[in-house]
């Protein structure tokens, strides 16, 4: 298919872009494959606006004579309003948008046409490889071993090819263990907690049904994780209810007389259209000047979004009170363990190892507990609060995710080395991007679409020098302390970055962080030139002593 | 009282064991705990409420509720005890003499020359000179000078040159507890000002020549502008239901060229509820995010909040952009109408925003115009009925611009707390009385010392590391969006749960940016000395035993000043989820501790950082029961640092 073909339009002029807190600004609409572009052919300050295609939600239009206007919301929440004069222009334009922003084939996506302008200096797509992980691994334990069981994704089509095991258990009783856990999922490392050697597991909902399946293996390998006289938690992101129904459907959890070493707890943490609704009633919420303050907070209240977050934030806490305060080992998982199971085994980890609250460690867990354990990100992240298709695999796990990073950031403002622009960049590059880091659902997709070599890898840009300042925390210092956050709802705020974003003004806020910037540049500048002075002084002290002593 | 418990509000688990003390002025705790001791001092004028709760099997619990928002649960093994202190407390939070309160008896080791200084640190007159006031439009009349007129109005008084005493006292006799309309503030830049009174006593068709002869004077003295505004800063319902009264407000028709316009605040009682009614949502034990967010609602707080906000806003556009003056009243001028100038004050000029100019704003607004703290704070024993937090409420709308312009105020968030808690301590004279009549009687100034001279003394606490004299944000007027954007108003849990903190970000960025800030100090300072010696040594090559010496002195003050910078990054106790956490086999007994002992025999084989680890847990402990520094703590963070650091941190 050509993408010319969509597109019946390609150019309009006069027309007037509409944002909220800018003028109105009149110029020319481009419409290509990927993009829509705005040009404000001002000769004295030329503004220009790229839209991806992929990242518009939704696209209204309305007339009013002869003069269209196209309202095109944004994956990213951004709302913008286009005046386009001529009836067929705005038509023609309004329903190549549409086209072109619903692709449903995958390698007619951006990143498979995206030629970077930069130079590579690390191919992003080689930065975090399995074995790296294992091999940090070894250097403080030899209970695990690398299995190479899904090589051909034969065992779990949703693993990566290779996975970290209890050295005790071998590939033949893995693959009995995968027949026993749902979508195959087997329990697999997921954190191993240097301070005292705890670990934490993950992996999808044993199928114990209605008659009470047991599977020894499964029972065996996890006790594996398990020193000797100890005991471990089981956190279940369901609640006992619905773990309980799950089994009607051929799903369960651990049945306390088959796993006595293991005490389970129940999480309740909401899932799919539950929290695509929840996103969509927060937004809607933010972009709703009109109500009074009574309002506000009532719908705040009623979207259930912070909800959600006090909800995952306890769960991860929990993990990682198991861990690092009990020295317990952990086994996290929900039905599939794709989604509330990652979302609580990341977090943890945030928590507990101060490597993830690096730039480069948290690019680290993204790709491991997100990408590599299989998080579906094409079906969750194809649409996002403005969408109408309401598909049920839609769901704003990821951004969830994110928000919740967030909260542990402002709480430990000096913790992190990446910024709060960092986290919302992840979140706009999930929804729509011209990299291919979030494209297909997992491993074995993204190797069938051969993404690494047919498209560039969102961390080959991230992690040159020029953008990756754009994201570094001047506040950082080194912590190599357990952080532990505050669920408390006084503690638990609006993410205004990602959802004010459009709304609200920026300027005194954006004017603040510059300000400090300037504040801790200085400060280092300052310290540079003093040593370069002591250093002078010394160097001309030894002379002159040497001088002395000839 | 000796055996008696402390309860950590967020965890049932921890409590202190310790000794409770009255003495004249204080309630005192102190642990039992022998290494630390830690105390816990309450001021009686703090205590707001004491609740005696039903007796259980461990004693007599006593619940205290503090004005400054802090609440202590004690329980008291004695019943008969319990009820001792109760009563002794009852009488001692409620003094009936000025002289039983706290600033009678509080000695700051001060000379008498010293306290003089304190007090004329902020100094009024000086004020309305820096307005460029007088001039030829605006006067100081002593039409006052014994309070003759209005007793609640202080003596010196500015009004427009065009307003005779005639006017005034007739002006005065048609306006609610006399109060005329006086000079606020005035607007160098284009003469538009701020005038304030209380309402007219027009009931429902009376006039007064005088009064409408006043508003023209105000009008007339800005000559760019042929209106004024008449801002009641009450809802329409309730002006209205005062005309029955007699009392009510300006009819347009009767005054010349006014424009009149009501701006919806609600009363004193309204506002006391919902702050009661939101602390009520700060107390709950483990609120859900719905509980909260509802209850927050429901108490309409921030509703009421965005009401000021509102005023001071539109009263600053009409000053700033429309150069209109505007004249404010409420009921009796004296509480809302407070707040809205004071705001409107603060969105105007850059001034009121530094230390120095906001000391000066609430001295102005509120202590000179007569707010009567002693009422609503309810300093003696009074009339419940009279109490509500108006100051409190634009404290937190000062906090409320801070978010949004963070680089605009000149303090820090810790200033406005700390005004807040001696608003309501009596620990120095400023906000004694409920006007400057009484605090003259009482000779305030000569047996009490002044806060603003303390708060001075430590401004270095105060500062806020963003603020610059010379950014953007610190010119001119303060621009705000009029439009409901109401997401712009949040909850203030730095004040209202502000001994919860256990709440709050761990790590404070401001702490941080002031560390950062006072480093670059010591090395400008630095870099000037080496500067020098370097020349002095490229001349003489001379003496560099001294030199090597004082250098040694410099760095080792730099260590201990970047040392600073690792600020409290501290584990604290994550009490939401050991509620929620099973309880583990009763052969375990105290768990916490025995879950410690395995953890460290684990990792003796592992970890050979042990004491680290140790010292880290017991720092968790130490932080839930809210240890004001964590010192014990961030000790062990770096343990491979020079000791010179702990210590410093300990502190």
């Amino acid at each position: 298919m050509e993408f010319a073909e969509l597109i019946k339009t390609p150019r309009a002029d006069n027309v007037v872009l509409h944002r909220p807190f800018y003028l109105a600004v009149e110029g020319t609409l481009c419409l290509t494959g990927h993009h829509l572009i705005f040009s404000s052919r001002r000769q004295d300050n030329a503004e220009e606006l790229w839209l991806l295609h992929s990242n518009i939600d939704s696209i209204e239009k309305r007339f009013v004579g002869s003069l269209g206007t196209v309202v095109i919301k944004c994956k990213d929440l951004r709302i913008i309003q286009l005046d386009i004069p001529g009836m067929e222009e705005c038509l023609n334009i309004a329903s190549s948008i549409e086209a072109l922003s619903t692709l449903d084939s995958v390698t007619l996506m951006y990143p498979f046409f995206y030629r970077p302008m930069f130079e590579i200096v690390e191919d992003g797509w080689r930065c975090f490889l399995p074995d790296q992980e294992f091999e940090l691994l070894t250097s403080v334990t030899d209970e695990w071993r690398l299995s190479c069981i899904n090589k051909e994704f034969s065992v779990c089509s949703s693993y990566p090819p290779v996975v970290i095991v209890p050295k005790s258990i071998d590939d033949e009783a893995l693959r009995k263990v995968a027949l026993f856990r749902h979508g195959s999922r087997f329990p697999v490392l997921s954190y191993y907690h240097k301070k005292n050697g705890m670990v934490m597991m993950r992996s999808s909902q044993p199928l114990t049904g209605t008659n009470g399946r047991r599977c020894k293996e499964d029972e065996k390998l996890i006790n594996a994780t398990l020193r000797p006289g100890k005991r471990g938690y089981i956190i279940d992101t369901r609640s006992l209810n619905i773990a309980q129904q799950a089994r009607a459907k051929g799903g369960g959890f651990e049945q306390e007389a088959h796993y006595p070493q293991w005490r389970r707890i129940h999480k309740c943490i909401e899932r799919f259209n539950i929290l695509q609704e929840s996103l969509i009633k927060l937004v809607e919420a933010c972009n709703d000047q009109s109500h009074n303050m009574d309002r506000w907070l009532s719908k705040l209240e009623a979207s259930n979004w912070l909800t959600h977050i006090k909800e995952i934030l306890t769960a991860a806490c929990l993990a990682a009170q198991c861990i690092d305060r009990e020295g317990a080992s952990v086994l996290v998982h929900g039905t599939e363990g794709t989604d509330s199971t990652l979302q609580v085994t990341s977090l943890a980890q945030i928590i507990l190892d101060p490597r993830c609250r690096t730039i480069r460690g948290f690019e680290s867990l993204v790709v491991r507990e997100w990408l590599q354990a299989g998080h579906p990100f094409q079906q969750r992240c194809a649409q996002s609060a403005y969408s109408n298709s309401k598909q049920k695999w839609e769901a704003p796990v990821f951004l969830l995710f994110l928000d919740c990073v967030w909260q542990i950031l402002r709480q430990f403002p000096c913790s992190f080395e990446f910024n709060e622009q960092f986290l919302i960049m992840l979140f706009e590059h999930a929804y729509a991007s011209q990299f291919g880091t979030f494209l297909g659902n997992n491993e074995n997709e993204r190797s069938k679409l051969k993404l690494p070599q047919k498209t560039m890898s969102l961390w080959s840009w991230v992690n040159r020098p020029e953008e990756l300042s754009k994201f570094q925390n001047p506040l950082f210092e080194a912590n190599s302390l357990v952080i532990w956050p505050s669920v408390a709802p006084q503690s638990l705020q609006l993410w205004e970055g990602v959802f004010l974003r459009w709304n609200r003004p920026s300027k005194f806020l954006d004017e603040a962080h510059e300000e400090m910037i300037n504040i801790i540049k200085y400060n280092k500048e300052l310290q540079a030139k003093v040593n370069a002075l002591r250093r002078q002084l010394a160097e001309m002290e030894t002379d002159e002593r040497m001088q002395e002593n000839l | 009282v000796e055996n008696v418990r402390l309860l950590d509000r967020l965890s049932s688990k921890k409590s202190a064991l310790g000794t409770l003390y009255l003495t004249a002025t204080h309630v005192i705790f102190v642990e039992n705990d022998s290494e630390t001791h830690k105390e816990t001092w309450i001021l009686h004028s703090q205590i707001s409420s004491i609740e005696k709760q039903a007796t259980t099997a461990t004693g007599c619990p006593l619940l205290i509720r503090c004005k400054n928002f802090q609440v202590i649960q004690l329980v008291i093994p004695q019943e008969r005890d319990c009820h001792d202190v109760y009563i002794s407390l009852i009488r001692l939070a409620r003094p009936v003499k000025y002289e039983e309160l706290y600033c009678f008896s509080f000695n700051p080791k001060l000379d008498k020359e010293e306290r003089e200084q304190g007090w004329k640190l902020v100094d009024l007159n000086e004020e309305y000179n820096r307005m460029g006031i007088p001039n030829n439009y605006w006067q100081i009349s002593d039409v006052n000078r014994d309070y003759g007129v209005c007793d609640s109005y202080p003596t010196e008084v500015y009004v427009p040159k065009s307003a005779t005493a005639r006017i005034i006292v007739g002006s005065s006799k048609f306006r609610s507890r006399r109060r005329f309309p006086a000079l606020s503030y005035y607007c160098k830049d284009n003469n538009a000002s701020i005038c304030r009174s209380s309402q007219p006593l027009s009931g429902f068709s009376a006039r007064c020549l005088e009064d409408e002869q006043m508003l023209q004077a105000i009008r007339k003295s800005n000559p760019g502008s042929d209106f004024i505004y008449v801002v009641d800063t009450r809802p329409k319902l309730n002006a209205m239901a005062n005309r029955a009264a007699g009392k009510g407000y300006e009819n347009e028709d009767n005054y010349s060229n006014i424009k009149f316009q009501f701006i919806g605040i609600e009363n004193i009682h309204v506002m006391r509820n919902s702050l009661q009614k939101m602390l009520e949502v700060c107390e709950l034990k483990s609120p859900s995010m719905s509980d909260f967010l509802w209850g927050l609602e429901n108490s309409g707080w921030l509703k009421h909040i965005k009401a000021i906000m509102d005023a001071g806003i539109f009263i600053a556009k009409a000053v700033a952009e429309e150069g209109v003056s505007v004249l404010v009243h409420c009921s009796d001028g004296w509480d809302r109408t407070a707040q809205v100038c004071s705001v409107a004050s603060l969105l105007l000029d850059p001034y009121y925003r530094t230390m120095k100019g906001f000391m000066v704003l609430i001295e102005k607004d509120w202590v000179s115009f007569g707010h009567k703290f002693n009422h609503r704070y309810g300093n003696l024993d009074g009339d419940p009925k009279e109490i509500s937090p108006v100051i409190d409420q634009f404290i937190e709308c000062v906090w409320q611009l801070m978010e949004q312009f963070p680089c605009a105020f000149e303090f820090n968030e810790r200033f406005l707390i700390h005004i807040q808690h001696h608003i309501y301590s009596c620990q120095f004279g400023n906000f004694l009385c409920n006007s400057q009549k009484e605090r003259r009687e009482l000779k305030v100034q000569e047996r009490t010392y002044s806060l603003w001279a303390h708060l001075w003394k430590n401004r270095a606490d105060y500062l806020n590391p963003l603020y610059r004299e010379d950014h953007s944000q610190t010119q001119g007027t303060l621009h705000l969006q009029m439009a409901p954007c109401n997401f712009l108003y949040k909850f203030w849990s730095g004040m209202y749960n502000r001994f919860e903190k256990g709440l709050h970000p761990r790590q404070s960025v401001t702490d941080y940016l002031m560390a950062v800030k006072e480093e670059t100090q010591q090395l400008e300072e630095e870099l000037e000395v080496l500067g020098e010696r370097l020349a002095n040594l490229q001349k003489s090559q001379l003496n560099d035993s001294t030199v090597k010496s004082k250098q040694q002195d410099r760095s080792t003050q730099l260590g201990l000043s970047t040392s600073n910078n690792s600020l409290a990054n501290t584990p604290q106790e994550y009490s939401n989820d050991l509620k929620s956490f099973p309880s583990r086999s009763p052969s375990q007994g105290d768990e916490e501790d025995s879950a410690l002992i395995l953890t460290q025999d684990n990792l003796k084989s592992s970890d050979p950082d042990l004491s680290a680890n140790s010292d880290q847990e017991s720092g968790v402990e130490d932080l839930s029961c809210r240890s004001p520094s964590g010192g014990g703590c961030l000790q062990s963070e770096d343990s491979g640092k020079d000791s010179d650091e702990a210590v410093f941190l300990a502190v």
